[in-house]
């Protein structure tokens, strides 16, 4: 291996209740791209802040370039050459790109000379980035190019990337390890988290596993196979879905040219949306965030009202109904944000059951809630989903973001709906987790309900659906069954290519 | 170095202990005002929190306008803390409970002389009427025209005391009160007497009407689903939408139960402690029960016990006027002094205090 960049030499951090790191060691190589793997909770976060200087070590030393690092600031380790790419963007949609990478530098030089290093940079490394847009109007993937620019106008000796491709679609992955491998080339060493492990054997070259805080082995990821290292991170074998024979059933859901103005300045528009699903099956509706998603599920739920005749549930027009109407008639829904929309944060877990079992489940007679019976809801939604919490008393905002969506997810399925319409299903949430919520999605449709699984996550779409459409700035491409699909044309369907010829691809 | 560190969960101890906290902390601070001024400070506090209810001589009279004072206080506050709750701030209770005691009023005397048993209920429901219309000119603008409600609301209690000092000494003057401004005196006509229910106690109609509201209100917030949902309004209004509570419903129902309460409160106080509609009859219960509201953390429980300790400081801050010739706006001060004590300790109920270093640096 080449000389050592950074050395981390038994870092520990401990929080209340929680040891988060333990004594953990390893080395970055210089110019080596290190993948740092682990499920959520297992310290990956912890441990980056501590090297990003938002959090300081319990124990532990960290040595860059042989001397001594122990940033107590982010600026102190930016300026010893770390930079961090955030799975979440911390951008301003009203102002353009050099707007906003100015607001994240120390000390920025005039707009114009901003403007042509941003051109520079991104020429350089592949970015194709216009510094005048307003970042309101770009895609997740050009977002991330705004993140990713920012970090390289510093010059940075370490790059940090936070699950960087879980936003992309394929061809974007492909420019962004383009990116990367010719940063490498550079002598640029890149600490790379993620949980996708195809992208992390075709791409890093090392690879640290942590489990509940504790490093279980450095490999080589090109030397190991997908599942070795899934069994490393969960340190057991997990079942992955079982197949079900596909007997399908009536038409259970159908959406028919359902059109609706974007809900605010960037919001997205739903133009002529059509799709059928039936008993027992599962469609798979992919897509770069951002283009219809979140409008798609609000149409669905009830929460924004449709067209008469746009939305029909077993024959019924339900599009003028709002979400207690269509819920009572078994059209369920579990939107992509937990926090704030598919739960109240401050509120119980029992609580939140009654937030859309309500009527359902019975919790509520002649206005009444029935506090015993809500709190008996939702422990066995914590019992039958293994959410782990103290119990059912607590803030939704005190879980983990992986055991608030096996809530979430838990609550709409115990509810035995007819038809379910789920965002992001396993977003943030560890293997062994997203591999339950999935058999609990497709037991669930072998149990003749109509399923659709909007995600941004491919392999999970692949792996799940019967068919598969993708949304493209408000449009629903054509729907085919996954058994015919290839990478590329899934790769084309989400660029917006609907008949699938050679599109022009906006890169 | 003191840091502030979220809790998981808001913490039920703190919750109960920060009003008790903030009644402490506003005696230390209220007491040193007093000294400034001149006063014995531990006879002021003494005078404020001990005299009007075992003084040997004034509790007589002071321990029956406990609850004259508390009821409109708790009245009005426990309709404002469902709205609060929900995160609709209604500021313009004032109003509503002028308007409630204008229409109220007003009812009443287009039936004098009457002593139909009819006239005091009829006159009731004119006064939550009047309340609740009131209260339906914030609501409409919001939900029509995105209006903000504070601003609307607090505006319309400047409009209702100008209705009120127009009637007066116009439409509801008392035809044989020599030209005074004022309306007829309730005290003298028995059919519209908001009289006490228990002689020498101070407990009349509205004061059982508060205590029915907190009732209500518990049952409502604690089991019921409508205040599930004005809860879960407040906490996450997206969540509120995907559970299909509509926002519209909501700013309606929460505005017009407490302009009903506020306007129940002034007809209460109309016909009752003050006897007439006269230009100042209204004694900013209105304002004072915000502070009441926030002070019982919004739960009707602690709104009812916050409303006796508003109405305390009320009278006995009246009397260390009298006794201790403290100006009246250093009460004033001292109320304020409680609402801002009680928003400073808040803080505890969310975030716990660490002291020392951030680890190791």
């Amino acid at each position: 291996m080449a000389e050592t960049l950074l050395s981390i030499r038994g870092l520990t951090k401990a929080y209340p209740g929680v040891v988060a790191n333990d004594d953990v060691s390893f080395d970055i190589g210089r110019g080596e791209i290190h993948a740092l793997l682990g499920e959520n909770g297992a310290g990956k976060s912890t441990l980056v802040k501590m090297i990003y200087g938002l959090v300081q070590p319990d124990r532990g030393s960290m040595t860059m370039n042989g001397s001594g690092f122990a940033p107590a600031r982010p600026s102190e380790a930016r300026r010893a050459g770390v930079a961090m790419v955030f799975q979440h963007f911390s951008l301003f949609d009203a102002l353009d790109v050099a707007e906003n990478v100015a607001l994240g530098m120390e000390t920025p030089p005039p707009m114009r000379d901003l403007a042509r290093q941003i051109r520079e940079v991104s020429e350089t490394y592949g970015l194709p980035l216009d510094p005048g847009r307003t970042v309101g109007t770009l895609s997740a993937g050009e977002r991330q190019r705004v993140e990713i620019i920012r970090c390289l106008l510093q010059d940075p000796r370490l790059l940090i990337m936070d699950e960087p491709t879980s936003v992309l679609t394929p061809q974007e992955v492909g420019i962004l390890f383009e990116t990367l491998r010719k940063l490498k080339g550079e002598g640029v060493s890149i600490l790379y988290i993620s949980h996708k492990l195809e992208e992390i054997r075709a791409l890093c070259d090392t690879a640290t596993i942590l489990r509940l805080g504790k490093k279980v082995a450095t490999c080589t990821p090109a030397e190991t196979t997908a599942r070795q290292l899934a069994e490393m991170m969960v340190g057991s074998s997990f079942a992955a879905p079982s197949a079900r024979d596909h007997a399908k059933g009536a038409v259970m859901l159908k959406v028919d040219g359902l059109s609706l103005p974007a809900p605010g300045a960037f919001g997205t528009p739903l133009r002529g949306i059509g799709f059928e699903v039936r008993a027992g099956e599962v469609l798979g509706i992919g897509g770069v965030a951002g283009n219809g998603q979140d409008e798609l599920l609000a149409a669905l739920s009830g929460e924004r009202l449709s067209p008469a005749s746009s939305v029909l549930l077993m024959g019924a027009d339900v599009s003028r109904q709002g979400p207690v109407a269509r819920r009572a008639s078994g059209l369920l829904a579990a939107p992509e944000e937990r926090l704030g929309h598919a739960a109240a944060p401050n509120m119980s877990l029992i609580e939140n059951g009654v937030l859309t079992a309500a009527r359902r489940r019975g919790l509520v007679s002649g206005g009444m809630i029935s506090w015993g019976r809500a709190r008996d809801f939702a422990e066995e939604v914590i019992k039958a989903f293994d959410v782990r919490t103290p119990g059912p008393h607590v803030a939704a905002r005190a879980l983990s973001g992986g055991n608030l969506q096996k809530f979430v997810v838990g609550r709409e399925i115990l509810q035995k709906p007819q038809v379910l319409v789920i965002n992001q299903p396993t977003w943030g949430v560890d293997a062994a987790a997203a591999a339950a919520i999935r058999q609990a999605l497709l037991d669930l449709a072998g149990e003749g309900a109509a399923i659709v699984v909007i995600s941004q996550d491919l392999d999970e779409l692949m792996e799940i659906s019967d068919r598969f459409g993708a949304l493209n700035e408000g449009r629903l491409s054509a729907i085919r069954p996954v058994a015919d699909l290839d990478i590329e044309q899934i790769g084309l369907m989400m660029g917006g290519a609907h008949d699938m010829e050679v599109a022009h691809v906006d890169a | 170095m003191i840091r502030l560190e979220k809790r998981p969960t808001p913490s039920r101890l703190w919750t109960a202990v920060t009003p008790v906290f903030a009644v402490l902390a506003t005696m230390l601070v209220g007491g040193a005002l007093f000294g400034f001024l001149g006063a014995d400070p531990f006879e002021a506090i003494r005078t404020i929190f001990w005299d009007p209810l075992f003084h040997p001589q004034f509790a007589a009279y002071s321990r029956p306008q406990l609850l004259v004072k508390a009821g409109p206080l708790i009245l009005i506050a426990i309709g404002l803390s469902i709205g609060f709750r929900a995160g609709i701030w209604n500021i313009g209770a004032e109003g509503q409970y002028i308007m409630g005691a204008v229409v109220g009023a007003a009812a009443g005397l287009a039936l004098y002389p009457s002593d139909s048993v009819l006239v005091f209920p009829l006159m009731i429901l004119a006064g939550a009427l009047g309340g609740w219309a009131w209260a339906m000119i914030p609501a409409v603008l919001k939900t029509r025209f995105g209006t903000n409600e504070i601003l609307v609301s607090l505006m319309l209690v400047y409009v209702a005391q100008t209705i009120l000092a127009s009637v007066s000494s116009g439409l509801l003057r008392n035809p044989e009160g020599m030209g005074f401004p004022g309306s007829r005196n309730f005290k003298q006509w028995d059919a519209a007497h908001n009289a006490e229910i228990i002689a020498g106690t101070g407990m009349h109609w509205g004061v059982a009407a508060a205590l029915i509201a907190v009732i209500a209100a518990y049952v409502l917030m604690a089991r019921h689903i409508q205040g599930f949902n004005i809860r879960l309004t407040g906490e996450a209004p997206r969540a509120a939408r995907f559970a299909g509570v509509s926002p519209t419903r909501i700013v309606v129902l929460c505005l017009g139960i407490s302009g009903a309460l506020a306007g129940l409160a002034g007809l209460f106080e109309v016909t009752g402690p003050a006897g007439q509609i006269t230009i100042d009859f209204n004694s900013n219960y209105g304002f004072t029960a915000i502070i009441v509201a926030f002070l019982g953390r919004l739960h009707p429980i602690g709104i009812l016990l916050a409303g006796l300790l508003m109405a305390l400081t009320y009278i006995g801050g009246e009397l260390a006027q009298l006794m201790l010739g403290v100006p009246g706006a250093s009460i004033q001060l001292f109320q304020g002094m409680l609402l801002f004590f009680l928003l400073a300790t808040d803080v505890f109920t969310n975030y716990r205090v660490r002291i020392g270093a951030k680890g190791v640096a």
